[in-house]
């Protein structure tokens, strides 16, 4: 089946002719359409325009000149600026808002022939661990309808799994790649903070932000990387460093590779079934010739307040943009300036939106910026501390990417907490700006759930290594909602 | 932190969100729950630790000051709720 082939296969099938980029479009469109329905996936579907690029790639395909990923269709995260086409991150606050410009990575993928078919669903500016913070309304998790698919990448996680697209991009504040990833059964990864530029990401809390791919495999998200990664002179935080062919890392051998075991990851609140697959996946690492070492890191623990401080901090201060005057959702009829601007925010965002704003706003207000955002940060610093030590020990950190498999829609959206808990593993590689991966090591109960892989500072190639080294031996990521239903 | 509505009122105000009467008490709730959370940092030693700002450690990069965009006035007009002659319009401010 076209949908389950890599985009090794996919490219190869072009060149060998046995399908144009036409037909392989056409496919997925086909698959979106009847799917999107139901999952709720897509905010904007980019069809048309996908034809049309598709006929274009063949003929750059048939005279010679086709860039390398000509044809692969996907499609981006609404929290991207695409030109031309509407781009809502998820908020009625820009239900009307055109992007006049395009993200870098939309650039990138675009000039390496990717093709978008349209633009995925997300939680309201990217606050959310299950995506029914959406104005657009929740997105169903393809394995079971009664369940969300993770966030604040849930479109994205959800059209990847349901094989409505190659790959999809994401992007991750505090696990919005992983969470939804492991809870999809796909591979994500969240490269180091600055590894990949922001220019054109909608932004929610710009230390933590980073956008990343959403794929079937290591090796896909390897190639998608290696078009995404880079220094931007429109990001003035993206990183001058150099960016290695990422499917070259993909076949080191694992002897002699040190991995970490953080105790502290693992006990109270861990699904016990996801600690058994782990400790499985180590013992099979440990057969490639991999060494496990016990590590620590003790200041994980603070991990979720400090977030919960810098990343509403940093939000409040990013969305004060949204004011009704220059784009995006104006109220009607407007008494005088203060009306305008109070009422267009207060109708145009969502609940967990102003909630964020509001604990945000008075952890930078006067009399408490040093005992909440000023402490948060120094906490930030313990983390990066923590991490720093075990990364003399060892290569790269092994650990669970959420607590459970998916919840059911509708099981804590009373209880905000109890949603924030959800990203209790994936939030300290943020804070720390370390690159993260999760891909699927199991199921429970008819629902995938992933490892997560840590790497240190611009070790992406590495993450990515082990992760595809442990998919050459297993196939809990070729499994899809349609086989096995 | 006691959260009660006063302190809520003032931080919409700060942050220009209109908060109805009948939603006060959910934001006060909320916000002192949050608060709740994230007061066990607190019990954290932080003496004489570094904050971080930024994940790498770095620091604002200085470029050239040189025209890179072209001109795209109408481009970018053309999303605003409301614009006459090249310029935003708001309800007036000055009598």
């Amino acid at each position: 089946m076209i949908h389950e082939q890599s985009i090794r296969e996919i490219l190869n099938s072009l060149d060998k002719k046995e399908y144009s980029c036409r037909e392989l479009v056409d496919h997925f469109i086909a698959r979106a359409s009847d799917a999107n329905a139901s999952l709720n996936a897509f905010i904007t579907d980019t069809y048309e325009t996908a034809r049309n690029e598709a006929d274009h790639m063949d003929t750059l395909r048939s005279n010679g000149t086709a860039p390398s990923l000509a044809g692969i269709p996907i499609a981006h995260k609404d929290i991207f600026c695409t030109r031309g086409v509407k781009t809502t991150a998820g908020s009625l606050m820009l239900d009307n808002f055109v992007a006049p410009y395009s993200a870098t990575v939309v650039e990138k993928l675009s000039a390496a022939g990717t093709i978008s078919i349209g633009k995925t669903n997300m939680d309201e500016f990217a606050m959310g661990s299950s995506n029914e913070n959406s104005h657009y309304g929740p997105v169903k998790n393809p394995w079971s309808e009664k369940v969300v698919p993770g966030g604040s990448s849930g479109g994205s996680a959800a059209a990847v799994a349901a094989r409505l697209c190659v790959a999809a991009t994401g992007t991750d504040t505090g696990g919005s790649i992983r969470q939804p990833a492991s809870m999809c059964g796909i591979t994500g990864i969240k490269p180091t903070y600055g590894r990949i530029s922001r220019w054109g990401m909608i932004a929610y809390a710009s230390s933590l932000d980073q956008a990343g791919p959403m794929t079937k495999s290591a090796e896909d998200a390897a190639i998608l990387l290696n078009i995404m990664a880079g220094y931007d002179e429109k990001d003035s935080t993206s990183a001058e460093q150099p960016v290695p062919d990422y499917t070259k890392c993909l076949n080191e051998p694992l002897k002699g590779l040190k991995l970490g075991f953080c105790k502290e990851y693992f006990g109270d609140g861990l699904d016990p079934k996801i600690e058994i697959a782990i400790q499985t996946a180590l013992r099979q690492f440990e057969a490639q010739g991999a060494e496990i070492i016990e590590i620590s890191l003790p200041s994980s623990k603070h991990a979720i307040p400090a977030y919960y401080v810098i990343a509403p901090a940093e939000a409040s201060a990013n969305l004060s943009r949204y004011d009704g005057v220059r784009y995006g959702y104006r109220c009607e009829t407007p008494v005088d300036l203060a009306d305008l601007y109070k009422r267009s925010r207060s109708e145009g965002f969502g609940d967990e939106v102003k909630q964020r704003i509001i604990v945000g706003s008075f952890a930078l207000s006067a009399g408490y910026y040093d005992a909440y955002y000023k402490k948060a940060q120094q906490i930030r610093r313990l983390i990066k501390n923590d991490f720093a030590q075990a990364f003399e020990q060892v290569d790269l950190i092994i650990g669970p990417t959420t607590p459970s498999t998916a919840f059911n829609l509708g099981e804590k959206t009373s209880d905000p907490i109890s949603m924030y808990l959800q990203d209790i593993y994936t939030i300290t590689s943020n804070l720390a700006g370390l690159p993260a991966g999760s891909f699927p090591v199991g199921m429970e109960a008819g629902l995938p759930f992933g490892l997560q892989i840590i790497g240190n500072y611009f070790d992406e190639g590495r993450i990515l290594n082990l992760a595809h080294q442990f998919q050459l031996e297993s196939d809990w990521h070729r499994l899809t909602p349609e086989a096995t239903a | 932190m006691i959260v009660d509505k006063d302190v809520v009122l003032n931080i919409a105000e700060l942050a220009q969100l209109q908060i109805e009467d009948d939603e006060v008490d959910h934001y006060v709730d909320s916000l002192g729950r949050i608060l709740q959370l994230v007061e066990e940092m607190q019990s954290v030693d932080t003496q004489g630790v570094e904050p971080v700002s930024n994940p790498l450690d770095g620091i604002q990069r200085l470029r050239e000051d040189r025209v890179t965009e072209e001109d795209q006035r109408e481009l970018f007009l053309a999303n605003a709720p409301e614009s006459e002659q090249g310029l935003f319009l708001v309800p007036r401010v000055v009598e």
